[in-house]
């Protein structure tokens, strides 16, 4: 029987993009409440935009959240009764 | 590759017996291959049980055993014994237990080790060890933020000095313990081992409990109420969708999420995958070799300060209707 071991999804190249496509559009599912857009920048960064033209590129998906906060100045709070509202209108 | 190196807290309130459990473990059999970061080499009494000096801050013990004490930081301590290790200046250590302050909320040490770039490729958090006296323990637990935190954070929570208080009072003390944390077993000092304290992550997700939403469990103090809560489905769970949620409530809430354990049945996927985090720290997750029982629901484990059950459950339901269409788009685009 295999061992626990750390649960990944990033195994071969395929899973890996797989993986990363499908990230991004849950992603922009739930930055779409505040008509913002995540985009793959050259395969190396991602690309923050908002519905005015505002953007930002940044490194890493672990700072998406403050990220996508101080380009919007909104908040991205999962219990927020409005973006879930809104997000349950778009799924 | 080199195995990481398992590190347990041992946290507790001043007073709390702390160092008199750690006199105990550093007699255990099990502790010969460890290092132990204590805050002060006087506290514990180690002169008859010392057997060399290695520098001034690590001493080996008789029980084949390293004492370091911590001046300072923490991740220093952690940095010098690792490069005495490497040099061969001390024997091989395979554990280290780390003892925390008084007053420390467990949450910094334990991301210190998984974001601190050298020591995140060496050591890994294990169990969290917190110490409470039946004597203070009702008292600290209504009125003081650490205590809460320390408990909260806990895999084992050792309750201590039980034989100065009447059997009543420590069958209140251990509801009101399970009560903060549903997720830990409770266990009194006199009857504990080495292994109880230190087994590793998975194996205790196994006993994971299952909760009601709401109003099972509570603890309400001048320090804020805290609530233990289960999410369960029966559906199978989009990791990405989860992970992405997961992140998110951290971002936002992370300080009032003392604790989240739980045992996930992933869309693909036979096995189960195990979480665990502390405040605003992920463990990384655990691919587990199978599941514990016919089980096979999602279950998670929520102890939090100040947020609403029900409304978590929402959202938790909300993003995770985000998994079918998501995938849809993401094949087609």
């Amino acid at each position: 029987m295999a061992r626990d071991g750390v649960y990944s999804r990033n195994g071969d190249r395929l899973s890996r993009r797989r993986e990363a496509a499908h990230r991004q559009a849950v992603v922009n599912a739930v930055l779409a409440t505040r008509r913002m857009q995540l985009a793959d920048w050259h395969g190396r960064a991602y690309l923050l935009k908002t519905a005015t033209g505002k953007s930002k590129v940044f490194d890493s998906l672990s700072h998406l959240w403050p990220e996508a906060e101080a380009l919007s100045g909104a908040t991205f709070d999962p219990l927020d009764p409005v973006l879930l509202a809104r997000l349950k209108a778009g799924a | 590759m080199t195995a990481l190196t398992t590190i347990n807290l041992l946290t507790g309130f001043l007073g709390s017996g702390k160092t008199t459990l750690l006199q105990r473990l550093l007699d255990y059999p099990d502790l010969s291959g460890a290092a132990v970061l204590i805050n002060e080499f006087g506290e514990v009494g180690l002169d008859h049980q010392l057997l060399d000096r290695i520098d001034a801050n690590v001493v080996l013990m008789k029980s084949g055993c390293l004492c370091c004490t911590v001046r300072g930081e923490i991740a220093d301590a952690l940095l010098n014994l690792h490069s005495l290790r490497a040099r061969g200046e001390v024997p091989w250590f395979d554990r280290v237990v780390i003892e925390t302050t008084g007053l420390a909320d467990p949450y910094p040490v334990l991301s210190t080790i998984r974001a601190h770039p050298v020591l995140r490729s060496h050591f890994s958090a294990g169990t969290v060890i917190a110490t409470v006296d039946a004597v203070n323990g009702h008292g600290l637990l209504a009125t003081r933020q650490e205590a809460l935190q320390q408990v909260a954070a806990a895999d084992v929570v050792i309750l201590t000095k039980g034989d100065l208080v009447a059997p009543e009072t420590v069958a209140d003390l251990t509801a009101m313990l399970t009560a903060i944390n549903p997720t830990a077993s409770v266990r009194d000092a006199a009857g504990i081992d080495a292994d109880m304290v230190l087994d590793a992550h998975a194996g205790r997700l196994r006993d994971l409990p299952v909760l009601p939403l709401a109003g099972h469990s509570h603890h309400a103090g001048e320090s804020g109420t805290v609530q233990s809560f289960s999410i369960v489905t029966d559906q199978q769970l989009d990791w990405t969708v989860f992970g992405i949620w997961l992140t998110m409530l951290l971002h936002r809430h992370g300080d009032k999420v003392l604790r989240v354990k739980g045992i996930l049945n992933i869309a693909g996927d036979d096995r189960p995958v195990a979480v665990h985090g502390v405040q605003r720290l992920v463990h990384p997750p655990v691919h587990m070799s199978g599941w514990p029982d016919a089980d096979r629901r999602s279950r998670l484990v929520f102890i939090m300060q100040d947020l609403d059950p029900a409304l978590v459950r929402h959202s938790f339901e909300v993003f995770h209707r985000l998994a079918g269409t998501q995938e849809d788009a993401a094949v087609a685009s």
